[in-house]
């Protein structure tokens, strides 16, 4: 783990943009950006399986790319638009991609469950249409250790036969 | 695009006819899947510390001195050794053998000696470091052999945690009489849960209130046991909470115990809340995983296959102390004779000490290990006496009428060869397995068939269920709706989801109406632990019980008519609690008639109900890589009323997942008794791109002592995939294998030791697969 304590004076101003809502915090340069999301901003829906940068449970997006938050200095965040699991439902309505996970028994303890939700939403942006493969490509770095994965397959390939809503 | 069989109409809006048997939406999964459900490490308390765990590092020896570095500011922190333990310094279970902090003896290198805790989780690491435990090394064990041998007693008078003897029939007569005899031994290794959720704990002291925890936990109420003990609190004193639990697997079972106690000690110290959350790293090496195991058969056969009897000698590793291993062994011993009948049979089992962190709980609970044996055993014994893998089981399963190896007699009307026939056709084994056979010759692909078929049985062994003496409570509340009142906890199975299925079914209430307190030690009953696969039958069928006890309550009362209308259910709830005050059942646990089990002889009723599957795996081994593959699997299985179907499959298909990481994956590296592959970066678990397909099937033939017909669910699947995909790669290749996990270096070394054996080969005779 990288030891983010240093003299205070080294604390840095970021500024940037979390589920659409622009942030700024002071925090030293080689935080983590996981737990500035969980400890300064509160979003304890990014989780830490790791904190190697193995099990994806820490992913968001920044910038529409799919990162590993247990990976990423809070520097480097700075000017980026981010997305966590609490981005996805609008208004209190479930986002279909979460419906789905829901539906089809794609969560079941639930921790991997955040990570593995920006994983398939990234892949789907990509790939509408996924095909099983793709799909299992898309959410490989995504590690779930109580469904055996099947599941959370069939929430992904519902939604690009129902189209994604938004 | 479909991969699930049940995902297609599901509904998420209004209740249905009958709520048993549909997919209801999980409870907690829209908490889930929003990433607002509360997990340990997400909660933070006002001036909380955090604390940290200085390990032994060394196998064995004597604590000379514990030196603090003069380069830190210890003024900062707070320090707890053996001495700051208020009560009694061990972790109750079942033997108080095992300290919560070292004192003066060291018998495992990552035993807990010092504590500490700061306000700045970062200020820790070094902290750690800097603690300097010196020691006199003694002489340690590593290996079964080691522990068997004595060379050194490491614990108690001969290293034994604990032996079982069952005998049926006279075995020793059969040798005599048999036409074959096969022998056979048959290795598993450690495997680490590695729940996504690490373990932690928040403990919280106050001189009136006592201790109270919250965290990631199975067993509320092992840790309030063990925290009663440990702080020298009573009873009322000790407040246990489960919160939102990241994945267990019997991972969680024993071990939040130790984390619970040892922030409940430095809290009591410090008078400040102080949480503990393990890294990676350290929840792997320190935490329990799945016991090593060593089998041997000796199988006495007639001719036509039949056996006619057989000695199997079962050991396990326990590690350094007692924990859970007596009980673990007790499930490997019932099962590890497999669903075959056996006239007469002797079976002999024992766990030792070694100088390792103590093995515990893993989903499946010692029945995989000697599971795998069996199911290894007879292929081999196919071989030998001239019979195919199907045949051979066919010839010796189990019917009703017959009895097992502890003289149950099954009452229930399974048809095993039934279930063969079934399994085979779903894998399509017959063609696949002529295809292969004539593909292999050219191929540097080779494939084979593997079967595998096994019970599990469901519930605590013998009069486990009798001594926990569960009890379920239920509310009828001022809203009109119920809540359940279980110290059942959920960690991903489905236990909220199904209980409030029971409940609502059992009303005649719609699920929505339903909701689960949770699992906090001073609200709910003591319903037993989370294990065995119990929940859905021994619980569920509690849960029933007091369902109907609620709903007379309302009826002799005259609130409630006889027949009556949901709406009307919730308004006299309403009715009854605004003019009478608390509504509430409770139901206990009654074992059901002519159950007879005895605790000496290891004989009668060891389960109220076993759950059976046959199994078939396709598996591939490339000769290039030597890495083996599965390519198809078919998961067959009787397991009574499947009450949820999509989490009924979700349970199967992550429990054949976790099996195949046991089977071809997953390798724990050990060196002086430590965990040298502690991270998921070396420790490799399967991903999305290596599980094959995988169907579920589920027979139905019901269970009459579970809650509307279930049998246990959550860990059969973890009995068969190993031996079925070993059977399957020996088909493949011809070559034995009898150990597991399988990794592509050691088919390497099988296949190379072979062809180097062959060329200076003496005698003909090859060895039987
Ligand atoms: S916590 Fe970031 S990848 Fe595991
Ligand atoms: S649902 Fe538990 S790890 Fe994926």
């Amino acid at each position: 783990m990288l030891n983010p304590r240093l003299p205070d004076g080294t604390r840095l101003e970021i500024s940037l943009t979390v589920n659409g809502a622009a942030r700024t915090i002071h925090a030293y340069p080689m935080t983590r950006l996981l737990d500035v999301l969980r400890e300064e901003l509160n979003l304890t829906g990014t989780k830490e399986g790791c904190g190697e940068g193995e099990c994806g449970s820490c992913s968001i997006l920044m910038d529409g790319f799919l990162v590993n938050s247990c990976l990423i200095p809070a520097l480097q965040a700075n000017g980026t638009s981010i997305v966590t699991i609490e981005g996805l439902a609008n208004d209190n309505r479930l986002h279909p991609l979460q419906k789905a996970f829901l539906e089809c028994g794609a969560a079941q303890c639930g921790i991997c469950t955040p990570g593995m939700i920006l994983a398939a939403l990234h892949l789907l942006d990509k790939i509408p249409q996924p095909s099983l493969d793709e799909i299992r490509e898309g959410l490989s770095g995504n590690l779930c250790r109580c469904t055996g994965y099947f599941q959370i397959f069939e929430a992904v390939a519902k939604l690009s036969r129902n189209g994604v809503a938004d | 695009m479909r991969f699930c069989a049940y995902c297609e109409g599901v509904k998420l809006t209004e209740s249905e006819e009958t709520i048993i048997g549909t997919s209801v939406p999980r409870k907690e999964g829209r908490d889930k899947v929003t990433g607002a459900a509360r997990y340990v490490d997400d909660i933070r308390l006002p001036g909380m510390l955090y604390g940290a765990t200085v390990r032994s590092k060394i196998a064995r020896g004597k604590i000379k001195r514990i030196s603090f570095s003069p380069e830190i500011d210890w003024n900062e922190y707070v320090i707890a050794t053996a001495k700051d333990v208020p009560g009694k310094n061990c972790i109750a279970l079942i033997l108080d053998d095992q300290p919560c902090l070292v004192d003066g003896v060291i018998n495992h290198p990552e035993e807990p000696v010092v504590l500490i805790a700061h306000p700045d989780k970062h200020a820790l690491a070094k902290a750690v470091e800097g603690v300097v435990i010196e020691s006199d090394p003694l002489p340690a064990i590593y290996s079964m052999e080691g522990s068997e041998k004595q060379s050194e007693i490491i614990w108690g008078t001969d290293n034994i945690f604990k032996s079982f003897l069952i005998e049926k029939g006279d075995v020793d007569r059969v040798w005599a009489e048999a036409d074959f005899i096969v022998e056979g031994e048959y290795f598993t290794g450690a495997q680490e849960h590695l729940y996504i959720e690490n373990n932690g704990m928040i403990a919280v002291f106050d001189s009136v209130a006592g201790v109270t925890v919250w965290g990631s936990l199975q067993c509320p109420f092992y840790v309030h046991k063990a925290l009663m003990a440990l702080c020298g609190l009573p009873e009322e004193k000790i407040r246990v909470v489960q919160l939102e639990t990241g994945g267990a697997f019997g991972g969680k079972e024993e071990y939040p115990s130790m984390i619970a106690g040892h922030a409940s000690i430095l809290a009591m110290k410090s008078g400040r809340p102080v949480k503990i959350v393990y890294d990676r790293l350290e929840d792997m090496v320190a935490t329990t995983k799945r016991h090593p195991s060593r089998t041997r058969h000796r199988t006495a056969l007639r001719k036509d296959g039949k056996i006619l009897g057989g000695e199997i000698d079962f050991t396990i590793d326990g590690g350094a102390y007692a924990t859970l291993s007596s009980v673990v062994l007790s499930r490997g011993t019932i099962h590890a004779g497999g669903p075959y009948l056996w006239p007469s049979v002797r079976i002999r089992s024992k766990a030792v000490a070694t100088n390792t962190p103590p093995h515990g709980a893993f989903r499946g609970f010692g029945a995989p290990q000697s599971l795998f044996a069996m199911e290894r055993h007879m292929d081999r014994i196919a071989k030998i006496v001239g019979l195919s893998p199907v045949e051979i089981r066919r010839r010796n399963f189990l019917q009703p009428g017959q009895t097992t190896t502890t003289e149950q007699v099954i009452r229930e009307p399974i048809n095993l060869s039934d279930l063969l026939d079934k399994s085979l056709a779903h894998a399509s084994y017959k063609a696949k397995k002529e295809n292969f056979a004539r593909e292999n010759k050219t191929s540097s692909i080779k494939k084979g068939m593997g079967i595998a078929a096994f019970l599990h049985g469901a519930g605590f062994t013998g009069s486990g269920e009798r001594y926990l003496d569960s009890v379920v409570g239920m509310e009828g509340t001022a809203d009109g709706s119920v809540r359940i009142l279980v110290s059942s906890t959920e960690f991903g199975q489905g236990t909220n989801t199904v209980l409030c299925q029971i409940a609502a079914e059992a009303l005649g209430i719609p699920y929505e109406s339903v909701t689960i307190a949770q699992a906090d030690t001073t609200i709910v009953p003591n319903s037993g632990p989370t294990v065995a696969s119990r929940t859905a039958m021994i619980v569920g069928n509690l849960v029933r019980s007091a369902a109907i006890g609620l709903k007379q309550t309302l009826q002799l009362d005259g609130t409630l008519k006889k027949t009556f209308k949901p709406a009307e259910f919730g308004a006299a709830c309403r009715k009854y609690v605004a003019e009478k005050g608390l509504l509430r059942s409770l139901a206990r646990y009654n074992s059901p008639e002519g159950v007879y089990w005895d605790d000496v002889t290891y004989k009668g009723e060891a389960y109220a109900a076993y759950a059976w599957a046959v199994y078939v795996a396709e598996v591939s081994v490339d000769l290039t890589t030597y890495a083996a593959k599965v390519e198809n699997f078919v998961a067959l299985q009787e397991i009574g009323k499947v009450l949820h179907p999509v989490l009924a499959e979700g349970q199967i298909i992550g429990g054949i997942a976790q099996a195949i990481g046991l089977a071809l994956y997953e390798k724990v590296l050990w060196q002086n008794g430590r965990m040298l592959n502690g991270q998921m970066t070396n420790y490799i678990m399967p991903a999305s791109c290596d599980l094959p397909p995988i169907r579920v099937v589920f027979e139905e033939i019901g269970n009459p002592h579970g809650a509307y017909g279930a049998k246990g669910i959550g860990e059969l699947p973890m009995d068969g995939p190993a031996p079925a995909i070993l059977n399957a790669i020996v088909d493949a290749l011809g070559v034995p294998f009898d150990s597991i996990p399988l990794l592509p270096e050691d088919i390497l070394e099988a296949i190379t030791r072979r062809v180097q054996s062959r060329q200076q080969i003496t005698s003909p005779q090859e060895s039987p697969c």
